[in-house]
């Protein structure tokens, strides 16, 4: 093994990061390192932590009884997907996450012929949910022309506008109200053909300004 | 021993109330244990797979209560597949057909049917107390059988059950007759309740202590009950919204204040902190109080409530409370036994969190802490260290750093050190759950010092198979050890077989024992169930494969055999 590290009286050193020789591996005592034989059970794949940020810099350790396996966390970024990979971690029951976080809403799309569920908690921001929904129905992509949130079809270039029904019942269009106000207040969305929903407005163009002006809107007023 | 008639003995016995008591008399001779089997009435059994309801039925004939837990813990965050087992309907059945009186039935992580408690409703004719945690499987139909059916019906408690609502009137099915209630709890239950229904079982139980809502049942229906039952000692509330200038408002705090005896508050699942005034004349005398499923009340109106609590003994709280509000609990709550602190943002999305900071704060605070859950950001040794030499007292002891690998973050040092003062410190310690980067190191201290130990919990740990042999060898008392995402290996698992007859059980996830190590184990020792839980078909496929890796294993100690109920994807070796 190389490396460029000594063993102080305390048994502890820094060494400068050598990411592939500290990567963390897991495998039965007496095997070496070089043998790779799957035993990498996806550990640092699977939790992929950081140093917390206070300590600055990603150090090495080395541990004194070298029967140890010299085993170190290299420092990778963290993020918050990755905890949310790890199954059952942190481990809380199921009823205490229910009671928190857990908005599912139905989603449903013009045309599909089955509807989608969304969980609304997941999500910070207009422009995640409606990235979100854009994986979800992977057809579509973003059409932010015009500043608008709309998704679009680029197959049969039709528009789709993002609405939710709200607690009274009603169709609202989606981007009108702060990001925790329509996560509160909405039951289920829809995407509705851009045809459908004009009918609204007096023309078409004045419909779509007006919507651009509002939804722009409720992004800078969400973004505070 | 045997000049004394078997009357006077079976007098004796009745005094044993504890069945470590009862179960290290029945093993002194053979005339003792004949005794003792047909007088005891409560029965505890900690793993409904290590026998048979027929054998209890045989070996107690005069049971009366008894205590099922099914389900090994880690099922609690999802490592075990639904349908994996823990059926209480067997139990139910052998028991309605000899003819046992079941007076009570308490179940913990098991599957509980309709048909089962709707057969329990009908065969136990003096049925008093129905009891379950984290259960699943059932409906509110089944819940409206018990309420039909048991007559003589004193408690009905259900916590943290999966309930399926059928938005039917099962409450509605108390019959008038019915006044016997003492305590009834289904705060976990998410549909409507008849209001009016309840308001009257209420009012006829004049002996109800503990009522705990669910969130359906609004602050106007609360005031009604709390008007009928000053006696209670123990709520939990529903919704906690209201209009604080209202009429129904003011009634609810004339009624609030008449509730002199309660000494045990819950709930608020949801809440207007502007309501929680209300409350403040009850809280010198409560001595338990859990606000852990009331994200709604944190900041100052958290802090200010707590102030007023200086008789607590248990909190519950989420971690919004802060390492400031740790403080404000430890200069007020001196009486302090037992906390938990959950963690209300799971997936960690850069909420604030509690560190070591507040623990410490707590362990100078109150010295008579002695169970602790705690969820943190992060966590030192010296703090550790600094908790063990304040808190010796420790029975159960367990931390949980929301980066489950986070090393010390003042020094980088694994948490070894700072484990291993608790259990050096606290020579009481039955339960302990690990977190934090950890080497070997901590296993050798816990093999060393923790005799008393019964339970342990690792996760992601670091190392080699020595922890878990320092552990095994080490921990006389071990009876339930569960490992996951860990390097231990056949090395660890095959090193003293024997142990695991000691033991309740052992589980083991996505760590490094293959399906050879699994079977040389189950091979050895017959009286183990040694289960592997194949949720991908892979050992299916290979089943000769001794080299790969068994990703989940759970193996327990059993007289009766492999299971006959496992489903297909669980392969008893």
């Amino acid at each position: 093994m190389a490396p460029a590290m000594s063993v102080s009286s305390l048994g502890y050193e820094v060494t400068s990061p050598n990411y592939k020789e500290t990567e963390l591996t897991l495998r039965l005592p007496g095997e070496s390192r070089t043998q790779k034989s799957g035993t990498k059970r996806g550990f640092s794949e699977r939790v992929e932590t950081e140093l917390n940020s206070s300590v600055g810099d990603s150090r090495g350790m080395i541990f004194e009884d070298d029967q140890l396996a010299n085993e170190v966390i290299s420092a990778a970024a963290k993020s918050p997907k990755s905890k949310a990979e790890v199954v059952g971690w942190p481990p809380v029951k199921s009823t205490r996450k229910l009671n928190k976080a857990c908005k599912y809403v139905k989603v449903a799309v013009d045309g599909a012929p089955y509807l989608r569920k969304v969980d609304l908690e997941m999500y910070n921001s207009y422009q995640q949910l409606l990235t979100a929904l854009q994986e979800m129905f992977s057809c579509f992509t973003i059409c932010n022309y015009l500043n608008e949130r709309k998704l679009m079809d680029p197959v049969n270039g039709s528009e789709y506008v993002p609405t939710y029904e709200d607690k009274d019942g009603d169709w609202m269009l989606v981007g009108d109200v702060p990001w925790e106000m329509f996560v509160e207040s909405s039951k289920r969305l829809r995407l509705m053909k851009s045809s459908e929903a004009i009918g609204l407005g007096s023309s078409e163009d004045t419909f779509k300004n007006a919507q651009a002006k509002v939804v722009e809107e409720a992004f800078n007023y969400s973004a505070q | 021993m045997n000049y004394f008639p078997e009357e006077v003995l079976e007098h004796v016995f009745d005094f044993l109330t504890s069945h470590r008591d009862r179960n290290a008399v029945s093993v002194v001779c053979k005339s003792w244990y004949t005794i003792e089997r047909f007088s005891r009435e409560r029965v505890f059994i900690g793993n409904c797979y290590a026998i048979s309801p027929e054998r209890l039925i045989e070996r107690f004939p005069r049971i009366r209560s008894l205590t099922l837990k099914g389900m090994p813990h880690f099922a609690d965050f999802n490592l075990v597949p639904h349908d994996w087992g823990g059926l209480v309907y067997p139990w139910i059945e052998a028991m309605a057909k000899s003819g046992v009186n079941l007076e009570e039935l308490r179940l913990k992580r098991m599957v509980v049917s309709d048909e089962g408690l709707e057969l329990l409703s009908r065969s136990f004719a003096n049925f008093k107390s129905l009891v379950l945690v984290s259960c699943e499987g059932f409906t509110t139909d089944g819940l409206a059988a018990i309420a039909s059916n048991c007559r003589f019906l004193r408690e009905l408690d259900l916590q943290e059950n999966e309930v399926e609502d059928h938005r039917g009137q099962w409450l509605s099915c108390f019959p008038d007759s019915c006044t016997s209630l003492i305590s009834l709890n289904f705060a976990c239950l998410k549909g409507e309740v008849n209001l009016a229904a309840l308001e009257r079982l209420v009012a006829r139980c004049r002996n109800l202590r503990s009522l705990r809502l669910n969130h359906a049942v609004p602050l106007d229906s609360l005031q009604k009950i709390l008007a009928q039952a000053p006696q209670l000692v123990d709520l939990g509330t529903g919704a906690f919204v209201g209009d604080q200038n209202s009429e129904s408002y003011h009634k609810l705090q004339s009624s609030i204040q008449k509730c002199t005896s309660i000494r045990s508050l819950s709930g608020f699942l949801e809440v207007a902190p502007c309501c929680l005034d209300s409350i403040y004349a009850i809280c010198l005398n409560l001595t338990s109080l859990n606000l852990s499923y009331a994200p709604g009340i944190h900041g100052s109106d958290l802090i200010k409530l707590i102030r007023h609590c200086r008789k607590l003994q248990r909190l519950w709280v989420l971690d919004c409370i802060g390492d400031k509000g740790l403080e404000v609990v430890a200069s007020t709550c001196k009486e302090l036994q037992e906390l938990r602190v959950f963690p209300s943002d799971p997936l960690g999305v850069g909420h604030a969190a509690v560190t070591e900071e507040g623990l410490v704060a707590i362990s100078f605070g109150c010295p008579k802490l002695h169970s602790l859950l705690y969820f943190c950001q992060q966590m030192t040794n010296a703090a550790l260290i600094t908790v063990a030499k304040n808190c010796p007292n420790f029975i159960r002891f367990r931390l949980c750093t929301l980066n489950p690998v986070i090393p010390d973050p003042v020094t980088s040092q694994p948490l070894d050190e700072g484990f291993g003062a608790i259990v050096q410190s606290c020579k009481g310690l039955r339960r302990l759950s690990l977190s934090g980067l950890l080497t070997d190191q901590v296993f050798l201290y816990i093999g060393m010092y923790a005799e008393q130990l019964e339970m342990l919990s690792v996760a992601f740990a670091g190392g080699t198979d020595k922890g878990m042999i320092y552990v095994l060898n080490g921990c006389k008392k071990l009876k339930k050890l569960e490992i996951r995402d860990s390097p231990y290996g056949n090395g660890g698992l095959l090193k003293d077989v024997g142990k695991y007859e000691t033991m309740r059980s052992l589980w083991m996830s996505s760590c490094e024992v293959t399906l050879g190590g699994c079977k040389a184990l189950a091979k050895k020792m017959p009286r183990l169930n040694v289960e592997i839980i194949d949720e991908s078909g892979q050992i299916g496929v290979n089943p000769d494969d001794d080299r790969q890796k068994v990703e989940k294993m759970y193996l327990y100690r059993t007289l009766v055999g492999p299971r006959s109920d496992a489903p297909e994807f669980v392969w008893t070796l």
